[in-house]
């Protein structure tokens, strides 16, 4: 699987949210935002559910667990968690330690 | 979801959105005299302030309806001495909260004092990357000195850094300097704002408009200098936004009319732009009427909203949607009817005045010392002529 070396690489770093990035629910627009300066980006089910895991304390590999103990009929979602995540941090929304 | 939706010119217009951005214009005061300020020319008229309740009450409104961004603006929004509160009350709402502010008045203290109270961000302006430059744009002394302590102040409280430098004529050759001293200071996110020509800054246009080639060649600077921050992998953002002078389509401003932006004057005033005040429409006032009613029902808001109000050539432009014919204020600024196509577009029959104007930047030799500056005598005089 062209997923798995990618995943080796950063299962067990930590991610958290950058410097002045704030990740939370709005009701009114009915889903999860990060908001930073000046700016907001309004996020889908999936990266919002990815997103609420990110706490500064726990391993990409522990927000793969704790997902698909969440949802157990989405199968396996190491690749799918690990590309959001790289992409994340290609946005320096997030930062990988 | 309650959003209404209104009617306007006997069309049923597309649902109103909530106004996710609320600016909070805390007071008109300011110790710089910028030519380039956006406030009204006759802001000195302004006298009575909002009070904290006010705001506190525009505040709740605001985060209700949904807003999520608030900036703390003015004039300079630190000679306010209840900041610190309107700012523990924008975070127990759950706004994210920036301070756009020149620095000046501010203190280490301050900086700290209002990280715990809950702000997320501190914006420090600047006028040029060396004192001299600056501090003459700024009519002060000391202010260039003052910046550079307060903007690593700000790093050093664990706040994003933002810098935000305004762009003209007399300081845009210095772009790789400015970039160079953002990197050194260790900035988050730098904007580099071409000046809009409003308030002062259209009062002043002659003397701040760029050139075109002053212009390209600041946009190959940043270009260059974004590729190099890209191969450092530094997470440095450069904002560049250009003059909307060069451009042969308008933008789309404030991406509609009362689509997302609400500001708040220092007198309770409530627009769709800063700027918005300068047209012959009556706006509301928070202190007459609730936020929700401002935004979904006031005859102010609505002027603008959908297409039923639009001329030729905007009605049958296919573009209409995108750019909803451009800039209210410019229109009226340009061509004295607000009803108008915003004049950058190639379209509108007054595209002449911005080529115009492109031409006087061609040959524009006035210094520094001939603009107009931002200052309650000058003020003064606006109103009474």
């Amino acid at each position: 699987m062209a997923d798995s070396a990618a995943v080796g690489k950063t299962a067990g770093s930590i991610p958290c949210f950058r410097l002045g990035f704030r990740f939370q629910w709005e009701p009114v627009q009915n889903g999860y935002v990060l908001l930073y300066p000046e700016g907001m980006v309004k996020l889908n089910e999936s990266a919002g559910a990815i997103l609420r895991e990110v706490d500064g304390q726990r391993s990409v590999q522990d927000i793969v667990s704790a997902l698909e103990q969440a949802f157990p009929e989405a199968g396996s979602l190491a690749g799918d968690v690990n590309e959001f995540l790289q992409h994340a941090c290609e946005q320096h929304w997030i930062e990988l330690s | 979801m309650n959003m209404p939706s209104s009617t306007l010119n006997g069309q049923k217009t597309a649902t109103i959105g909530p106004p996710l951005w609320l600016l909070a214009e805390l007071t008109y005061r300011c110790p710089l005299q910028c030519p380039y300020c956006s406030n009204p020319l006759d802001f000195a008229q302004t006298e009575r302030e909002l009070s904290t309740e006010d705001w506190v009450k525009v505040l709740r409104q605001g985060r209700e309806m949904g807003a999520a961004q608030l900036g703390f603006s003015g004039g300079e929004p630190l000679v306010r001495q209840d900041l610190q509160e309107l700012i523990a009350e924008a975070r127990h709402l759950g706004y994210y909260s920036n301070l756009i502010t020149s620095g000046l008045g501010l203190t280490n203290a301050k900086v700290e004092a209002f990280a715990s109270a809950g702000l997320d961000h501190i914006q420090v302006s600047f006028q040029a990357s060396d004192p001299e430059l600056n501090n003459a744009l700024a009519g002060s002394r000391k202010a260039f000195e003052q910046k550079l302590a307060m903007a690593r102040a700000v790093k050093e409280a664990g706040y994003p850094m933002v810098l935000n430098f305004v762009i003209h004529r007399h300081n845009i050759h210095q772009m790789n300097d400015i970039m160079a001293l953002c990197k050194r200071l260790g900035a988050d996110f730098v904007e580099l704002a071409t000046c809009q020509y409003y308030g002062w800054a259209f009062k002043n246009r002659e003397g701040l408009m760029p050139s075109r080639a002053q212009l390209e060649k600041a946009e190959r600077e940043v270009n260059q200098y974004r590729a190099r921050l890209l191969d450092d992998g530094s997470a440095m953002k450069l904002i560049f936004v250009t003059p909307d002078y060069y451009e042969e389509r308008p933008k789309a401003c404030m991406n509609g009319w009362g689509s997302l932006f609400l500001t708040v004057a220092p007198d309770g005033a409530a627009l769709p732009c800063h700027s918005a005040r300068l047209l012959p429409i009556d706006f509301p006032n928070v202190r007459d009427n609730d936020l929700k009613h401002i935004w979904y029902d006031s005859p102010g808001f609505n002027h603008y909203r959908g297409d039923g109000w639009m001329p030729e050539p905007c009605q049958s432009c296919d573009e209409k949607e995108k750019d909803f014919g451009g800039c209210r204020c410019q229109a009226f600024l340009l061509t004295g009817n607000a009803d108008n196509a915003d004049p950058v577009c190639s379209k509108s029959a007054y595209h002449d005045r911005i080529l115009a104007a492109r031409q006087a930047a061609d040959h524009a030799t006035a210094g520094i010392e001939e603009l107009t500056y931002r200052n309650a005598g000058n003020s003064r005089m606006f109103f009474r002529s």
